[in-house]
């Protein structure tokens, strides 16, 4: 009770607030700043680190900066584009083709890693809004991922369009399919979410690599020795509209998700499904109470987190993959660190956006290829970035703790202000 | 019990607190004497928490002194208010569970053997010690999980005595209890100031303070109002220092004109969430036009047969028709739509989802009907609109339509509940405590709102613990015990006869 910070509680009048209502007082209250101190702190700590192993903060991480791609926005401006149908050249601040522009190219492969790191985190926070913590990202966005190869790879005459659109739908109901079985033993046994969406990951995993592997079902008939899906077929690639389509440029898979998030935004916020979401979110017994059903609200937002998670992996295999191997499956960690997004992105639209372009870069910055190894070894590049991400989780989850540090800073800058004189008039 | 020439324990002088937007504390007053039982009174609101907060060390004071005993003092914490010999009892109490009464007093500065193991025996001599000299009856060796509440907190109080405290501070102590518990309560709180304790005494319930102060302190909106002795103190005068204005205590109804009956239960039988009987056979019928009020002792099945009407508890046996449609085990939305407007005994736990806007909650029935929503797409400029007629016409206050429903006090979040269930044009209004935790001015308000509804011809069943407010509203009167209806009276019953039913003396009377 001595350590009760310095929340504004004017109107006590119902007895001193829960633990609970503080911390979420002190979260509303801290908005935007919170998660930007957040990930700053991580790197600050992230950077001692680096100097602690003989190498220089500052270099390194202007060597990451410079691997991810953004200073192609410093780059704005100077760039030409051709109007279609006339000699006329304009200025424009988007360089469609230029694949010498290696900062472009770093952006569109940071760009990449956006995409499916926006759908697991949108998974992870929508369920998040329905008072659900959704583990299995990782295993909806696979389940989208061996479906969209499965389909994107099987009826290689179809139409174009047509193929692309089956394949990620496909991916989405699988998806949507996967993550409502955790939902549906939420909502009827009360099967704990976290506990079977762990489970369910597993059992996507296994299933794949079964399928997928040599002899499996599904592996492809060329080379019976490589333990790898089919290819996908050329009308199911997803068209790409930056970059060269021979060097992994950023396909429309990036409308996708920005629509995604979109939709996000409205559906919580536009839409009784929404609301329904937020209300069961907050106060279950409160829903109830209200008409809603809040089983059918558990299986929907399930559902819905996994069709996110889904779409993901479809457009990760149909826009670049075009493959799904054993050892990808074994290697992928997108879905885990869609976790992560969601926590430091606190769940929002624009927060998961953010978020999600924070750790796309931080992935594409710290490979082995962007990261010169005369300034940081390629070997520990890997586990610089594992690092980083770590400590933002755990940041986040401290930063409450940051919060309240912040907030107690403020209670001793207003008492110092104002304790001096004891006839402080107040007004 | 004090007399006039005992010496002042404790003293504040132009407590001023602000916080930003709001002057909690303006100038306050406040002392206290040897022996006396000092009430402060105020609505929700009234900087009453806050002054006391300061008292115990919780918040610094912007300006102003405390002095103990004469001298001056600051506290930094409630590590320096214990020291000073000032110990408070909250709302909510900080016990462990697990531990038996005995440890949970010792906590902190128990009696140790071997230098680290508790000594149990002198433990547990201590604590009985402590309790024969004021006279609590307490058992140290039970375990506080299995305790009642109002054991409870006589533990709180042992535990500040322990620590050597002569002055209390009771933070609202008698909200958590019932009536039998309460009267024990002011029993143990004379046997204390008997023996020369001192204790402030925060509440907002006006017949308390009358019954166990011998001085009143009535603050308003941050400031001291005035001081006066219980001799000569009226509730009327007292409600009127509190809110500033003339209250309507009793609440002004014509003779009920009941019409067809809307409310039907028949035979009702449920199990709690251990799956022990709680309501056992009750049957009665609600009309349109008249009050039912169900009197009871917490824990007496009132909660599971709201539950089970409501439809978010399902029936052993039994069934409940609202206006003639059977929605017997059917689910709140379908007893929704039958016209069942409710307010629930918890408007933190149910009535409210704290963290929507005002907005968001008063729609929480209707979002998925028009003019709300249509084809599932919401349209919030609409919820705003209606919730800013609604909130107007409430007189709630202390925010708009977009804010968070936790931000307001406990009465405008009724408030809220009361607007919101009433908007709705139900044929049957179930009131379960509708006056929990409110103050007289929202008391009165929501009283005269029932009676009101009631003269537009909707049945209204009234749930609640207090018995003033059963008297004062009910056309009829129910008892429950022990999950079955005891008893029928008319409201010129006595509190006696009621109170004797509610703790199962009663014998069967049927009121035609």
């Amino acid at each position: 009770m001595s350590d009760q910070p310095a929340i504004e509680q004017p109107s006590s009048g119902e007895g001193p607030p829960s633990p609970a209502a503080r911390l979420g007082a002190l979260q509303r209250a801290g908005g935007i700043v919170p998660p930007i101190l957040t990930a700053l702190l991580a790197f600050f700590v992230g950077g001692i680190v680096v100097a602690a192993s003989g190498h220089n903060p500052l270099t390194t991480y202007k060597e990451i900066f410079a691997g991810t791609g953004l200073n192609w926005f410093l780059q704005v401006g100077s760039y030409e584009v051709g109007l279609p149908f006339s000699d006329a050249t304009v200025w424009f601040p988007w360089e469609t083709n230029d694949i010498n522009s290696e900062a472009a190219f770093n952006l569109q492969q940071t760009l990449l890693l956006w995409v499916p790191l926006v759908m697991t985190g949108l998974a992870v926070a929508f369920a998040f809004r329905c008072g659900l913590f959704n583990i299995g990202g990782q295993g909806q966005y696979i389940v989208g991922a061996g479906v969209g190869v499965w389909v994107g790879s099987s009826w290689v005459d179809m139409n174009p369009g047509l193929h692309i659109v089956l394949a990620i739908g496909l991916a989405a109901l699988a998806g949507a399919f996967w993550a409502g079985i955790a939902g549906f033993l939420k909502a009827t046994v009360g099967a704990h979410e976290v506990i079977t969406t762990i489970m369910l990951n597993w059992i996507a995993y296994w299933i794949w690599i079964f399928a997928f592997g040599q002899g499996g079902p599904l592996q492809n008939k060329v080379n019976e020795s490589v333990p790898v899906s089919s290819d996908v077929a050329e009308g199911a690639k997803l068209p790409v509209f930056w970059g060269d389509p021979l060097l992994q440029g950023l396909h429309i898979g990036f409308i996708v998700a920005t629509v995604a998030l979109v939709a996000y935004w409205l559906t919580l916020t536009r839409t009784t499904l929404g609301y329904e979401v937020r209300a069961v979110g907050f106060n279950p017994e409160a829903a109830r109470y209200g008409g809603i059903n809040v089983a059918r609200s558990y299986i929907l937002a399930m559902a819905i987190a996994g069709m996110f998670a889904g779409i993901g992996g479809a457009l990760d295999i149909l826009g670049w993959q075009f493959r799904l191997g054993v050892i990808d499956i074994q290697n992928s960690a997108i879905g885990f660190i869609g976790i992560a997004v969601a926590l430091l992105g606190r769940n929002t639209a624009i927060g998961v956006a953010l978020s999600a372009l924070l750790f796309g870069a931080l992935l594409n910055g710290t490979s082995t290829r962007n990261l010169d190894p005369e300034v940081f070894q390629p070997e520990l590049a890997g586990n610089l970035t594992l690092m980083i991400q770590a400590l933002v989780v755990l940041f986040v989850g401290a930063d409450l703790l940051i919060l309240a540090l912040w907030a107690r800073a403020k209670r001793i800058g207003r008492g110092r202000h104002s304790g001096a004189p004891v006839a402080g008039t107040p007004t | 019990m004090a007399e006039e020439a005992a010496p002042k324990v404790l003293e504040l002088k132009g407590i001023t607190k602000e916080f930003p937007g709001i002057l909690a504390n303006d100038r306050i007053d406040f002392d206290l004497r040897r022996g006396e039982v000092h009430a402060l009174l105020g609505e929700n609101g009234a900087g009453k928490s806050t002054l006391m907060n300061i008292l115990y060390g919780l918040y610094s004071p912007d300006s102003g002194e405390i002095l103990v005993k004469g001298k001056p003092a600051r506290f930094h914490g409630p590590g320096d208010a214990i020291e000073a010999g000032i110990g408070m009892v909250h709302q909510h109490f900080m016990l462990i569970p697990v531990m038996s009464v005995a440890e949970n007093i010792v906590l902190a500065t128990e009696p140790r053997k071997a230098g680290f193991l508790l000594d149990e025996d002198t433990a547990m001599k201590r604590v009985e010690d402590l309790a024969d000299t004021f006279r609590f009856r307490i058992d140290p060796h039970a375990k506080v999980e299995n305790i009642s509440v109002g054991q409870q907190q006589r533990v709180e109080i042992l535990k500040a005595l322990y620590r050597g405290a002569d002055v209390l501070i009771l933070d609202e102590p008698t909200a958590v209890l019932t009536p039998q518990e309460a009267l024990e309560l002011f029993a143990i709180l004379r046997n204390l100031t008997r023996e020369g304790m001192s204790v402030i005494f925060i509440t907002h319930k006006l017949n308390e303070v009358l019954e166990i102060a011998d001085r009143i302190t009535v603050l308003r909106r941050g400031k001291r109002i005035d001081s006066v002795p219980k001799a000569g103190a009226t509730e009327d005068h007292l409600a009127r220092l509190m809110v500033g204005r003339d209250v309507l205590l009793r609440v002004e109804k014509k003779a009920p004109q009941p019409g067809e009956t809307l409310l039907k239960v028949e035979n009702v039988s449920v199990v709690d969430d251990r799956g022990l009987p709680a309501v056992r056979g009750v049957s009665f019928e609600v009309k349109a036009g008249e009050i039912v009020g169900i009197a009871g002792v917490d824990g007496n099945g009132q909660t599971e047969l709201i539950d089970a009407i409501t439809g978010l508890r399902s029936l052993e046996e039994g069934q409940v028709t609202i206006g003639g449609k059977d929605v017997t085990n059917g689910n709140a939305r379908r007893v929704l739509d039958a016209g069942m407007g409710h307010i629930p005994e918890d408007r933190h736990r149910r009535g409210l989802v704290l963290d929507f806007t005002l907005a968001e909650n008063i729609a929480l029935h209707d979002y998925r009907e028009e003019p709300d929503s249509r084809f599932g797409w919401l349209f919030p400029k609409r919820l705003i609109a209606r919730a800013r007629r609604l909130l107007k016409a409430f007189d709630v206050r202390g925010g708009g339509p977009t804010t968070k429903a936790s931000a307001l006090s406990g009465g405008n979040q009724q408030k809220v509940v009361v607007a919101r269930e009433v908007e709705r044009d139900p044929r049957v209004l179930l009131a379960a405590q509708p006056t929990r935790g409110l103050d007289v001015g929202a008391i009165e308000f929501v009283h005269r709102r029932l009676v009101e509804e009631r003269d537009q011809g909707r049945a209204i069943m009234l749930v609640s613990l207090e018995l003033d407010e059963i008297l004062s509203l009910s056309d009829r009167i129910l008892v429950m015990f022990e999950g079955e209806v005891v008893g029928e009276y008319s409201p010129d019953v006595t509190p006696e006869e009621l109170g004797a039913a509610m703790t199962g003396v009663g014998r069967e009377q049927v009121v035609a």
